[in-house]
């Protein structure tokens, strides 16, 4: 239920967010979602791709900082008070968010939601027992 | 000035060139016995080389000697160069270290009346006349830079203000309070009070300093027409480095046409870095050292790894003694960041055991307009430590950014950059950019 998120360093030089989405484009990978967390200096481009295994290939054969980090995709109502509903329920059960962004598509009239989280395999099991739609990796590939 | 300029020491200081040199030889002889008799550092040294003492006779035969380097000194630390009993050394100093050792210097009672007779001389030599006041902003402490001024203003009969360094505010408040006609401090200093002069909505042209004694880092041409135009005084360049006696070693006179080296008590040699040989009259050369009359740690041609131009012509002043250039460079690859020497390896010393990172930087000096060095330093984050949130990254800076500022004393910007992307050259890497404009 894991889903494989690629972050990538990116030092604050002029045009190097257009090498990394070139070098992706060129090999046919497609961003499916994506946020930059920036600092006063540099910035970490966090990716979810349809091929993760090979675009973090792609990456290191280019002398690119990339790590693989395990977050959760989910399903939050899209309408007033639907993101609260899910961050109450980990609240309540003191699971901390370390950051969360969002997708552009969606399954349903849901909307997709990506978390990282301190505890992964937790999380996941309090998202399913409450009803929470958590998507597996294969399906982000039929988006 | 509206005040006559005096010279502290006329005898030596306009003696004519013959009769200098007789007093150098004379010194010169005196030392040798002296070191050899005294500094088993010299003794052994002089052995190895295998000289006949007794063919030393005049200055002419200082060629005959050995170098002694830094290394050397920093080797025998901390007191390893004394010639002399440790209870007569009255005072010691102790230059910022690299990885190793940093070098530590003595001063007996003589060679501390030797520093201040020197400094009292650079004061007159930069237009102070006693009954003057002067605002000595060097600091104070292991540096020679406040200490040395200290003395000599004393000597020459100046009130001095010991405001050491730092505390913009209140070193205006002194100089609004006051009035002190001198000011001694770094040239960078002396630019970046202008701004606190303007927030405190002062007029800097009216200031209360006439004469400006800066020194312990290189500054340009430039620098000083804006220190200057903006203070409204005159911009003088002091040199010195504690291995030698500390400020005091060379100064400018109003005339501004190369620093007066006191060299009946130091005695400038100007050699090819590469072969150690003299170089002509006006050429370029590693500025080398020998202390004619210091007893606790003499030096005898000591390699101070500037680079100067030196003239013997005589200045209008009067003064006859050699005048070298401003520093035009180094020989190593030591910066100076607002007074402080930086060695590029102590920046190394600190990356190796800071496991995140790769022992490859750069160090990127560069000026700001109001004057004060800014130095990043750029260092490659191994792959293994990255990681995708923001505070591991930021947390690895601050560790690099407080360590260097605990043991280099110097604040630094860390950036962390990607693996390989610092250019790695075939021989030795460019450690430093310097973009000052020096």
């Amino acid at each position: 239920m894991k889903i494989t998120q690629i972050s990538i360093f990116l030092e604050n030089k002029r045009g190097r967010l257009c090498e990394v989405a070139e070098l992706l484009g060129k090999n046919n990978i497609n961003i499916r979602a994506l946020t930059i967390a920036d600092a006063k200096d540099f910035g970490v481009l966090r990716i979810v791709v349809d091929k993760p295994q090979e675009a973090v290939g792609i990456l290191k054969e280019h002398k690119m900082v990339a790590t693989l980090t395990d977050i959760v995709v989910t399903e939050v109502g899209d309408q007033p008070g639907g993101l609260a509903s899910v961050l109450r329920l980990l609240d309540d059960n003191k699971i901390n968010v370390e950051y969360m962004y969002g997708f552009v598509e969606k399954f349903s009239d849901k909307a997709l939601m990506v978390f990282r989280f301190d505890n992964t395999d937790e999380a996941i099991k309090l998202l399913q027992k409450n009803n929470f739609k958590v998507i597996k990796e294969e399906e982000i590939k039929s988006l | 000035m509206g005040q006559t300029t005096m010279i502290w020491n006329e005898k030596v200081e306009c003696m004519k060139l013959e009769d200098l040199k007789n007093l150098q030889s004379e010194r010169f002889a005196k030392l040798v016995s002296y070191a050899n008799e005294h500094s088993q550092f010299y003794r052994s040294k002089f052995h190895h080389v295998g000289i006949n003492l007794k063919s030393i006779r005049t200055i002419d035969d200082i060629l005959k000697l050995p170098l002694t380097t830094k290394d050397e000194l920093r080797e025998q630390y901390p007191f390893g160069l004394k010639a002399t009993s440790i209870d007569r050394i009255l005072e010691t100093h102790v230059t910022s270290g690299t990885t190793g050792n940093p070098v530590a210097i003595g001063y007996t009672r003589a060679d501390l009346d030797l520093w201040a007779e020197v400094v009292a001389r650079a004061l007159c030599c930069s237009g102070a006349v006693p009954g003057n006041m002067i605002q000595v902003a060097y600091g104070y402490g292991l540096f020679t830079g406040g200490l040395g001024l200290h003395y000599g203003a004393q000597k020459l009969g100046l009130t001095v203000i010991p405001c050491s360094s730092g505390q913009t505010k209140r070193q205006l408040k002194l100089m609004r309070d006051f009035k002190p006609q001198i000011l001694a401090c770094t040239p960078s200093y002396a630019l970046y009070m202008v701004e606190g002069a303007l927030e405190e909505k002062m007029d800097p042209s009216e200031s209360s300093w006439k004469i400006g004694i800066f020194g312990a880092e290189p500054w340009s041409e430039a620098m000083r027409t804006q220190i200057e135009k903006t203070w409204g005084m005159v911009a003088t360049d002091i040199y010195g480095l504690c291995e030698i006696i500390g400020p005091g070693v060379a100064q400018e006179c109003h005339h501004k046409k190369g620093l007066h080296l006191f060299s009946d008590v130091f005695y400038p040699e100007v050699l090819d870095p590469e072969t150690s040989k003299p170089v002509g009259e006006g050429e370029s050369g590693v500025l080398v050292l020998t202390t004619l009359t210091k007893e606790g740690m003499p030096l005898i041609r000591y390699v101070t790894r500037d680079i100067v131009t030196m003239t013997s012509q005589k200045c209008p002043c009067g003064r006859t003694s050699p005048r070298i250039s401003k520093i035009k460079g180094r020989t190593d690859d030591m910066i100076i960041v607002r007074g402080i020497n930086v060695f590029p390896s102590q920046i190394e010393h600190i990356l190796l055991n800071i496991e995140e990172t790769h022992p490859h930087y750069q160090i990127i000096v560069d000026r700001e307009i109001r004057g004060l060095d800014q130095v990043e330093v750029m260092v490659e984050i191994k792959e293994e430590f990255f990681s995708d949130e923001i505070k591991k990254l930021s947390s690895i800076q601050e560790r690099i950014e407080k360590r260097i500022e605990s043991n280099l004393g110097i604040s630094a910007k860390v950036r962390l950059v990607e693996p390989q992307t610092i250019a790695r050259s075939e021989g030795k890497a460019k450690r430093v950019i310097d973009r000052r404009q020096l």
